[in-house]
């Protein structure tokens, strides 16, 4: 009751890759956010490369069923209490591979869960895919998507902000207070439900036309 | 000889018409339509007890009109059970399902059973005025007024997704006045477990391509909610399961022969390997002992079942192949698997449904005879 799960998936492919880095920075900023608001709550973070389920998610989408290490990784993210997720921008938007692993979620298991979204690139110019791509696509998944998105472009690494832009360390804290607010206050996630069934008069019932 | 089954054992067919990937050679829609004929004879020469077809109304599948193939089978066999997989229950009208079914009963002497399901394409729906959203629906719909049409003599029935019926009889009436047995398909969905449980008819989980976590769910559910419906204990809920097996006695030779087909394969072709495939789900590529070993962990995961049916006849394996597989299938695996079922099955398990089997439950619990009797 007391711990608290984020699931940080980082969909970066070199080695090493800045979109983990990235990834990892939301993922302790958050913890410790949530730890200065709620000192009772342990906080876990458990980080799922996307890299390293390449292959199984190519299968999932061909074959309709998650090998093992990717149906761990699905049920982690299902039952996290909040979501960091970490793109590489490709081509004006999120990465195929990245899309993938969201395309095999089961319809609706986001919905209410805070997501906090960020992305690398080489050049700031793509930072508003984190807008036309990026929030689109967890808002379609209903997720609670927070306000603040960080972009983290290759001289972001080296460089303090200047007058009209936060730095990224500070872009990172402020976006890890986000999730961490949502977070405080709530009961964790319940674990997930068994398997609920209709009873099958009920379902007679709800064709049978009015007045018979 | 008759060798009393409690487990029945047969095959099923998807009717896909798929090049041999080893030689390019497609056959064609009568070549293949031919080659299931075959197949089914094949089937009751070695000894299996069911022979299913699926239904498709779609390229590259030729099996679109079941009943009218099973009844031709029919006609050239003595004693195999012919059924189906599954015959559509969303976008078949359920009156010509009752008529069809009931004809094909009466022609085949009793030897039919039928697995409902719904289907998977899309556009099938639209082509039969159906809407794919509306899938569970009507598969409830539909097979409420299937099961009345079989059980009543004169229906009178108004639904939502058909014209209402007034005064109709469905002709001819089920033989013996028994309808045939019916099971439900599934792969993925528990309302439907549900409704196999609320009629107390067979549920058939159709494994063949998932691992076992999730269908041993299911099946627990569909169990439980069978003994919920007061038609028995969960142990007594008749269970169908799925199978893909290629067999050469030679283990390594059945690997080397049959990964062109499983690479190729349309269903999961060009995906996971053979190896992480039969890893993860009910397919067997070895030796008959392989396929038999494997076979008897179905009943340690999902309890004591009814019906074993294997695909062998997919992904354009050549028909003469397919038939040497039935050869070690009837011959080697079968008659082994039998035995084993046969020991250690507690009593009060019920055997795979036969029509001599329900007439007879039928009988017993109503000894004045079918309500419709002339």
């Amino acid at each position: 009751m007391n711990t608290v799960h984020l699931v940080v998936v980082s969909a970066g492919l070199s080695q090493p890759s800045s979109t983990r880095l990235l990834a990892d920075r939301l993922g302790e900023a958050t913890r410790r956010a949530l730890s200065d608001r709620d000192e009772d709550r342990t906080v876990t973070v458990r980080v799922i490369e996307l890299r390293e389920l390449a292959a199984d998610i190519a299968n999932h989408l061909v074959t309709g069923f998650p090998g093992a290490a990717l149906r761990d990784a699905i049920e982690a993210t299902e039952q996290a209490d909040g979501l960091i997720a970490v793109t590489p921008i490709f081509s004006a938007s999120y990465s195929g591979l990245f899309k993938s692993f969201f395309d095999v979620l089961d319809n609706g298991v986001l919905a209410g869960k805070p997501v906090l979204i960020a992305a690398t690139g080489g050049t700031a110019r793509h930072s508003l895919a984190l807008e036309h791509a990026m929030r689109p696509l967890f808002a379609y998944l209903r997720a609670l998507v927070m306000p603040t998105a960080v972009y983290a472009a290759s001289e972001d690494w080296g460089s303090g902000g200047d007058a009209t832009t936060d730095g990224l360390a500070a872009r990172i804290a402020r976006a890890a207070g986000e999730p961490a607010d949502q977070l405080a206050g709530r009961p964790a996630a319940a674990p997930a439900a068994a398997e609920q069934v209709v009873p099958f008069a009920q379902q007679l019932t709800a064709l049978r036309p009015a007045g018979r | 000889m008759d060798v009393v089954s409690t487990v029945q054992f047969g095959i099923f067919s998807v009717g896909d018409v798929t090049a041999d990937p080893t030689t390019g050679a497609t056959p064609t829609e009568n070549e293949r339509i031919k080659a299931m004929v075959a197949i089914a004879l094949k089937a009751e020469e070695v000894g299996l007890d069911v022979f299913a077809t699926g239904e498709h109304h779609n390229p590259p599948f030729v099996p679109s009109s079941p009943t009218t193939m099973l009844g031709y089978i029919a006609a050239r066999t003595e004693r195999i059970i012919l059924s189906t997989s599954t015959t559509l229950i969303t976008t078949n009208d359920p009156v010509k399902i009752a008529e069809d079914f009931a004809m094909l009963q009466h022609l085949a002497d009793g030897r039919v059973d039928l697995m409902l399901g719904r289907g998977n394409t899309g556009p099938v729906y639209p082509w039969f005025g159906k809407d794919i959203r509306q899938g569970i629906p009507l598969a409830v719909e539909n097979y409420a007024l299937l099961h009345e049409l079989w059980r009543n003599e004169v229906v009178d029935w108004q639904g939502t997704f058909r014209t209402p019926l007034q005064s109709f009889t469905s002709t001819p009436r089920p033989l013996d006045g028994v309808p045939p047995f019916v099971w439900h398909g599934s792969i993925r969905s528990p309302e439907i477990a549900e409704q196999a449980a609320y009629y107390g008819d067979g549920f058939f989980a159709n494994n063949i391509f998932w691992p076992k976590e999730h269908y041993v769910r299911l099946i627990e559910l569909y169990r439980e909610r069978f003994a919920h419906y007061g038609h028995g204990t969960p142990e007594q809920a008749v269970v169908g399961l799925g199978g893909q097996v290629f067999m050469r006695r030679n283990s390594q030779d059945a690997v080397r022969e049959f990964r062109p087909y499983f690479d190729n394969a349309p269903v999961y072709g060009h995906g996971p390997s053979l190896e992480e495939f039969t890893d993860q789900t009910p397919l067997t590529v070895g030796s008959p002992q392989e396929v038999i070993d494997k076979t008897l962990t179905f009943r340690d995961t999902f309890g004591d079942y009814q019906r074993q049916l294997f695909l062998m006849d997919h992904a354009g394996l050549p028909l003469k192949t397919v038939l040497e597989q039935l050869d070690l299938l009837g011959e080697e695996v079968v008659p082994v698997l039998r035995k084993e079922f046969a020991l250690a099955r507690p009593a009060g398990v019920p055997d795979g449904p036969t029509h001599a089997a329900l007439v007879a439950r039928d009988r017993a619990a109503d000894p004045a005879g079918p309500a419709d009797a002339a």
